[in-house]
């Protein structure tokens, strides 16, 4: 299993091995599942309350679907940990984290100084999203 | 027009740097070409056949006089001396070191410019009608929405990396003049029956290898809901769009796959959704952004009388002007171009000179249309006679808008890594042989559109007459189309035969031509003699 590179929780590590989702839904005791591009996150929905952890794979970066399904998981309301594995490079982390995913977990460790300063990139926003973060819109007209 | 607020600089300035980071992380070698590509094209940044090209983006092609002088500078200090105007509103230039790409982002940025998303898998620049603002038969202006959806949509963290580019025209008028069914997503602004103002949306259309015309899928979306039904539209595409084949993963495939109507279901269902999840920006917002496209302050009760005794301002008055919805005021169209010139160049001293003359003459406003012309959107009719010389003696005042000699076309394979025939040396001859007064004269509004290569830059598929180069084993070969239009009746074009050699092409455009003023009868344009006639008279002329 590829170590989690960078996580932005305070409960306790997660080390439960992830399941497919096919699998998943046969076996009421699993706490992990793994999600992949053609998968559909919302079948996880009914199940939400006993996941301790999500992983997102994405098995070439410039394949964006993982992104929907992570902002599918928080607006569901799920607050376990969603997790970035695979082909994950540093200019997708602030995205990423943006749509909710709170632990990254490379295939190929990334230069730390340069995931610290793509984290730290964005200032503000422009969106809405799953990171809870007051967009622009709502700065200009707050008061 | 918009003025960026400390935050709209801020996200400019913040991409500047990611980019020069990235830019340093290529040339250290830390970022293959492989993995630095997809970064440097969601920045406007493609490797041509000769050097990179930077494609900048002019949001909804509304420019003012700082920002096109800059544009003439970077001609000057980056590139040959010249850029080139776009079918998507923007402006590139072709002859970009990768070394110098941060510093160009930095000059754009203080004159709130930049380059984002004019490439690459992810929303683009958003385009618009040209006339927005100007023109007398609008609802109301459509930049204001476009301003919105390019905040939404620039850096949008879930759609960065789509299956495939996704381009979206806001228009607010019936005569539809920024061909917005060919869109992925086209708006169109519309007041319904209890005088609200709302969006009219259609999805899946576009240009490329299958052209397809969007259908509507929904009649009005309420201002309030504008951003939440575009993220809908978004998010099914990002979810469900093919990915294992590029040729296939445009939205149109989707919505042609899906049908419309099941796209249309489940595009509302994930509406409902998101409704609840409060990422639509407040009414308040869009009015704040309003602001800042009130109309300019024209003078009350300006003149509408013209002096036309000069026969050439004449001309270029009836062929370059639109009607204006402030009494005393015109729109006047700038062609670039001239008679065997290269559609869209313009080099760096006429870019400054039209920057200044806006300053002087237009309420410092000019636009980039699609047709790869500039407007100059608010002249006093006083002072259009003024304008039009200091244009001219630039050569900038040529009188073929709309006709055979405003020629639309992609750079070809004189640039394009893409093309598999030449694009320009094709519009330069059939310019020569139809660019004089007289011939244009007679034959009138005929839209010619020349592309290199089956991914229709040049949108020969929406021309009356479309070009299409294509590789015929190691030799270019260029087929005829013959009754596509972009306009509210768009239509896409049909083949009409076996291809052409460069000199046979136009020979079969002069043939089409002909076939047209022999059966033409009161008042038709070619496009309509085609629509009543059909394609057997073209057909048998040309091949007969």
């Amino acid at each position: 299993m590829v170590d989690v590179q960078f996580r932005f929780r305070d409960d306790e590590a997660v080390n439960d091995s992830a399941v497919t989702v096919d699998a998943f839904t046969e076996q009421t005791n699993a706490t992990a599942v793994r999600i992949e591009p053609g998968d559909d996150a919302r079948a996880l929905l009914p199940f939400l309350d006993r996941l301790r952890l999500i992983e997102v794979n994405f098995p070439a970066w410039t394949d964006g679907r993982g992104y929907s399904s992570a902002r599918v998981l928080r607006e569901a309301g799920f607050t376990g940990e969603i997790r970035a594995v695979g082909d994950v490079v540093i200019d997708m982390l602030s995205h990423l984290k943006r749509c909710g995913f709170d632990a990254f977990a490379p295939d190929k460790p990334l230069n730390p100084a340069d995931a610290q300063a793509a984290f730290e990139r964005w200032d503000n926003v422009y969106q809405a999203t799953a990171d809870g973060r007051q967009p622009i819109w709502a700065l200009r007209h707050q008061s | 027009m918009y003025k960026y607020d400390s935050y709209d600089q801020q996200m400019v300035d913040t991409r500047v740097a990611e980019f020069r980071d990235q830019v340093r992380r290529r040339l250290s070698g830390e970022l293959t070409e492989e993995q630095f590509r997809p970064l440097r094209l969601q920045n406007g940044l493609y490797l041509q056949l000769h050097a990179y090209m930077l494609r900048v983006a002019v949001p909804y092609g509304t420019l003012n006089s700082a920002q096109m002088t800059v544009l003439g500078d970077i001609a000057d200090k980056y590139d040959r001396g010249y850029g080139h105007f776009t079918t998507r509103q923007n402006i590139q230039y072709n002859w970009i070191k990768l070394e110098d790409t941060p510093d160009i982002l930095a000059d754009l940025a203080k004159v709130e410019m930049h380059a984002i998303q004019t490439s690459g898998n992810c929303i683009r620049n958003i385009s618009s009608d040209q006339y927005a603002g100007a023109a007398a038969d609008e609802v109301v202006d459509p930049r204001p929405y476009a301003e919105l959806l390019r905040q939404w949509s620039s850096f949008h963290p879930e759609f960065l990396t789509l299956p495939r580019k996704f381009k979206i025209a806001v228009i607010a008028s019936e005569t539809d003049r920024a061909a917005m069914r060919l869109h992925d997503i086209g708006i169109k602004m519309v007041r319904n029956p209890a005088g609200e103002i709302g969006a009219q949306f259609y999805a899946g259309g576009g240009m490329g290898r299958t052209p397809m015309i969007g259908p509507m899928i929904r009649e009005f979306v309420p201002l309030d809901q504008l951003i939440t039904y575009s993220e809908a539209c978004l998010r099914v595409y990002n979810r469900y769009g093919r990915r294992d084949n590029k040729y296939k993963a445009r939205i149109k495939i989707l919505v042609h796959e899906l049908g419309k109507d099941e796209y249309t279901r489940q595009v509302e269902e994930e509406f409902a959704h998101l409704l609840g999840q409060g990422i639509e920006p407040p009414l308040a917002e869009l009015e704040r952004i309003k602001q800042y496209f009130v109309d300019p302050a024209f003078e009350a009760g300006a003149s509408d009388e013209l002096d036309l005794s000069d026969p050439d301002f004449r001309l270029w008055v009836e062929r370059n002007t639109h009607a204006h919805k402030q009494a005393g005021y015109v729109i006047a169209n700038v062609s670039l171009k001239p008679v065997g010139g290269i559609p869209g160049d313009a080099s760096a001293d006429q870019i400054r000179l039209m920057a200044q003359l806006a300053k002087d003459y237009s309420f410092d406003e000019l636009r980039v249309t699609h047709a790869q012309n500039i407007v100059f959107p608010h002249v006093k009719k006083a002072d259009l006679y003024t304008l039009w010389k200091a244009l001219d003696e630039a050569g900038l005042g040529i009188a073929n808008l709309d006709t055979l000699g405003d020629i639309i076309a992609c750079p070809g394979l004189d640039y394009c890594s893409l093309a598999n025939a030449r694009s320009i040396p094709v519009a330069q001859k059939i310019s020569e042989r139809f660019g004089s007064a007289e011939k244009q004269a007679e034959i009138g509004e005929l839209k010619l559109k020349i592309s290199g290569c089956i991914n229709a830059c040049g949108h020969h598929h929406a021309g009356h007459i479309g070009i299409l180069g294509v590789d015929k084993k190691g030799v270019e070969n260029y087929q005829l189309l013959l009754g596509g239009c972009e306009g509210a009746d768009t239509s896409l074009g049909k083949i009409t035969g076996p291809g052409f050699d460069e000199n046979g092409i136009v020979d079969a455009v002069e043939k089409a031509t002909e076939v047209y003023l022999s059966n033409k009868q009161d008042g038709e344009r070619f496009l309509d003699t085609y629509r009543r006639i059909g394609m057997d008279p073209f057909k048998e002329a040309i091949y007969g």
